[in-house]
């Protein structure tokens, strides 16, 4: 007999007995005990990011041939040694946060990861990462449902939206993540003075509360109300937040701020979503020195570097893990336009004090000989090596102590990288 | 105001933005189909509402030295407020919005390839306002009921769209694939229709589709100054391309190569050949079952057929495929009414609408738009904004619940003086007149009895003065930031 957490959890001591004999179910609530400070941050860079840019194989002489425009210098790049394979890597110029971290042996880079058939559409593609499922992309995401796997009732805050869309993998049948894009505004206003503004809360309170009966959508609604007024006053405590470090000044900076505001703040959240774009770079990529690639870069290497050190400041590293990957890799080939267009595998990173920094996975040989086994298309694009859906499984397992089998809907463990 | 024909309601809310009192009078004892016909045929209406901008009878607008809406995105988001707000045509507003979020463009890329003042212009300039061809938004005005293939083909030369997605960089040498790809996956039949090589052949199709430049003194930011469509022979490639679709009505899938001075007609080609295709009548009547229908359920297989016939039959014609959609079964059918989640733009202008705007500036709103995920000329991507129940994360409800509050302030002492007049004896009266005023989908007895305790709390009625100013503002808040005022 099969049961879910969630069933287990509704169901009490019936159905623990039901399940005794499973060893999987024991492992499963074992892996739960003891691992409750952790949490998991993703960094989404949304809009396909040119993996071949963010970790350069200076040594393919197809690289160069393939990128006049736009290859990375060998000389510029910052070198992380080879892979088991022999490739000599190295990061973007840009990116000595980032090289920081690997040195100090706490960032893994997962090459070549993805899956079959890529549609090289943004949409799908990151539905396709958000759900863990190619063949369905449309139901809930991989993280929703491993916060649909904890006991209930869930803290409104077990999970942290710091984008102003809900993203596909943070959606889930039982949880309703707050997003927060900004913590400075989130709070709630009225046209009246204190009393007054107070007796209005408690009616937008009461009337959230109701059920809705027949209809779904404004249950949907209300839920989303007592999500915001939940968590006002909690999110207000991250607001007064003073970092170790000083953070550089922009978006994704000031969200990985607010997330470690609420780590310190001891808010008990699992799950963070941080979310940055500019990626899909079509033309005007640039290439060592300047263009928006470089920037993008920079804003990356030094923002993660920030929130790295605010973390190790406070002796925080190692309840925490990152993850950041994109929808796609792109194409090998440059553009006519010194830019790249939609292709197919590409990285993800992790970091974190629990990880073993290093790097995962072979780089593909660049050559574009069509029987070349690790491009696909004709050579045009990177072919997947390491499904990304065994990361996902490493880390639902290993990190966040939930079965993975459970979450994914099978058993995606077989080739994850020993990331943590 | 007083409220009776249900179905005249639901149709302004559906294809407008809500009724106002003249449109309840005006269709009292109507029909929905004569409503139906004002809305769809809208030439018979007067197009005069940018007229009305800074009249005092009129929601205001905020200047910072001069109103410059062909110039400056923020008072170009103003106007387009205001028209939404005042519009006598509000089907024409309303499918401007959709195609909007159809053919998603965002100012802020524009601006950063040729600075604001070119990139409003792209977006909103009205046509003969200042040099340079018509903004995308007036274009969608433009072609807001006609031919889908006719508007697929000037979005194709837009401006904004050839910045947007990088078709100016374009070239034959190496193709540059963003339009050709979003063209087939986004703007016609979708996924699953098409392959890498069609992306390949369509990058094609597009070489040398770019911008000139006619610029005063050599200077973006001279608001004489503009960019128009160009077909660039020279960078055109002329050799054939071969699609896995049929491109021609005979089943050619071959567009042939052709002299560079006559290249451009492969685009026009593939174009017409997309806009006629049977599955993107499909995905557009999917796309119009969840704008007009309903987001609760998944589209009818017979509403697609029907709304994916007429559009062929008509050859791309939209104003047979609204008009047709709108006196259809499915959409009178009362079970859909309030069944599709509001867009924040939708929100703000029907609670305009209904609270009140003397004294109120839609300037007001473009922050909490901003917040509440619809910052208009700035979708997030090429595919729109994340429709029905994505637009309603916790941060973007408190932004709907905190702009009630501000237009409530805002208004505080119309209401006040309004409900004072018919309905200050008790709180049930008070509360009648509110729901008669705003426009929430049906109040069950428990939020209703929440909202008469919040009348009752730390008051005595029959009101005074003060305790109806300070209670109708509240009630508004309360009301507009409701979950069952969300829905349209």
């Amino acid at each position: 007999m099969k049961y879910s957490r969630r069933e287990f959890i509704r169901d009490g001591v019936t159905a623990f007995t039901v399940s005794f004999a499973a060893p999987a179910f024991l492992s499963d609530i074992a892996m739960a005990q003891g691992v409750r400070s952790r949490n998991l941050v993703v960094l989404y860079l949304s809009g396909g990011n040119d993996s071949l840019s963010t970790v350069v194989p200076y040594k393919d002489p197809f690289y160069y041939s393939r990128r006049p425009a736009i290859a990375i210098p060998a000389g510029q790049v910052l070198q992380i040694g080879s892979d088991t394979k022999g490739n000599t890597l190295g990061l973007h110029p840009r990116l000595t946060g980032l090289h920081s971290i690997f040195n100090d042996g706490r960032l893994a880079v997962i090459q070549r990861a993805g899956y079959n058939n890529s549609s090289r559409s943004h949409f799908q593609g990151t539905d396709i990462w958000g759900t863990g499922d190619p063949s369905s992309p449309s139901s809930i995401g991989w993280l929703g449902r491993y916060l649909d796997t904890l006991p209930s009732p869930v803290d409104p805050l077990i999970g942290w939206n710091a984008t102003r869309e809900t993203p596909r993998a943070l959606m889930s049948r039982t949880v309703a993540v707050p997003s927060i894009p900004d913590a400075r505004t989130y709070s709630l206003s009225s046209p009246n003075g204190a009393a007054e503004a107070l007796n209005e809360r408690t009616a937008a309170t009461r009337m959230s509360s109701n059920a809705a009966g027949d209809r779904p959508h404004l249950s949907f609604v209300n839920g989303t109300v007592r999500g915001a007024l939940d968590t006002l006053d909690r999110v207000n405590l991250v607001n007064q937040y003073v970092p170790s470090v000083t953070y550089p000044n922009n978006g994704l900076a000031l969200a990985l701020r607010t997330v470690a505001g609420s780590i310190v703040r001891g808010i008990g959240t699992k799950v963070y979503w941080v979310q940055f774009g500019g990626f899909d770079t079509h033309s005007g990529q640039g290439n060592a020195g300047g263009g928006g690639y470089a920037n993008l870069m920079g804003t990356v290497g030094d923002s993660v570097n920030a929130f790295y050190n605010d973390l190790r400041n406070q002796s925080l590293l190692n309840d925490t893990l990152m993850l950041q990957f994109s929808e796609f890799g792109r194409r090998i080939s440059e553009n006519g336009s010194q830019g790249t267009d939609h292709g197919a595998a590409g990285i993800m990173l992790a970091m974190g004090g629990g990880v073993r920094g290093g790097i995962y996975g072979s780089a593909a040989s660049l050559d574009p000989n069509p029987g070349n086994p690790t491009l696909e298309n004709a050579g045009g694009d990177v072919r997947y090596e390491t499904d990304f859906r065994s990361v996902y499984a490493k880390v639902l397992d290993n990190w966040l102590g939930v079965n993975s089998t459970t979450v994914l809907g099978a058993d995606f463990r077989a080739g994850a990288p020993a990331i943590i | 105001m007083a409220r009776g024909n249900w179905h005249v309601e639901h149709l302004l809310r559906r294809a407008g933005f809500g009724p106002n009192a003249e449109d309840l009078a005006r269709f009292e004892e109507s029909p929905v189909a004569l409503a139906v016909d004002y809305l769809v045929d809208y030439e018979r209406r007067p197009d005069d509402v940018d007229s009305k901008i800074g009249l005092p009878a009129y929601v205001s607008v905020t200047t910072r030295g001069q109103f410059s809406p062909n110039t400056n995105i923020d008072d170009a988001r103003q106007r387009w407020l205001f028209r939404m707000v005042h519009t006598q045509r509000p089907l024409q507003e309303k499918m401007a919005l959709f195609w909007h979020n159809h053919f998603a463009t965002a100012y802020s890329k524009i601006a950063g390839v040729y600075g604001a003042v070119q990139a409003t212009k792209m977006m909103a300039l009205k046509s003969g306002e200042l040099p340079g061809p018509q903004g995308q938004i007036e274009l969608f005005l433009q072609f807001a009921l006609g031919s889908f293939r006719n508007l697929l083909l000037e979005v194709a030369k837009d401006p904004a769209t050839v910045v947007w997605l990088d078709g100016r960089t374009n070239v034959k040498a190496r193709p540059q694939e963003n339009f050709g790809r979003e063209i087939m996956e986004l703007f016609t039949f979708g996924l699953g229709n098409y392959g890498e090589q069609d992306v390949y052949a369509a990058a094609r199709v597009f070489t040398g589709w770019n911008l000139r430049a006619a610029l005063v003194a050599g200077r973006n930011d001279d608001p004489n100054s503009y960019y128009e469509f160009v077909y660039n022979a020279a960078q055109h490639d002329v050799a054939a391309k071969t699609f896995t679709f049929p491109v021609y009505s005979d089943g050619n899938k071959t567009i042939p190569a052709r002299a560079a001075a006559d290249g451009m007609q492969d685009g026009v080609d593939f174009i017409t050949a997309l806009a006629n295709h049977p599955e993107t009548a499909r995905r557009l009547a999917r796309k119009l079952w969840n704008f007009f229908i309903t987001e609760l359920t998944a589209p009818d297989p017979g509403f697609v057929e029907a709304v994916a016939g007429v559009y062929l039959e008509n050859k791309t014609e939209m104003r047979p495929v609204i008009r047709y959609i709108l006196r259809s079964q499915w959409f009178i059918d009362p079970a859909r009414w309030f069944t599709r989640y509001s867009w924040p733009v939708e929100f703000v202008v029907r609670s305009i609408r209904e609270v009140g705007w003397n004294g109120f500036s839609v300037d007001n709103a473009r922050t909490p738009l901003t917040n509440m995920g619809q910052t208009l000329f700035e979708p997030p991507d090429v595919a729109g904004w994340e429709l029905g129940p994505g637009w309603f994360s916790s941060g973007a409800m408190l932004s709907r619940m905190n702009f009630a509050a501000t237009l409530a302030a805002n208004q505080r002492f119309n209401l006040a003086r309004d409900v004072g007049a018919v309905a200050r004896r008790a709180p049930e009266d008070a509360l009648a007149f509110f729901l008669d005023r705003l426009s929430p989908a049906y109040l069950d007895q428990g939020p209703y009895n929440d909202l008469l305790t919040y009348l009752r709390a730390n008051a005595t009625w029959p009101a005074t003065d003060a305790l109806l100013n300070t209670k109708s503002a509240g009630l508004a808040r309360l009301v507009v930031g409701s979950s069952e005022y969300q829905f349209v």
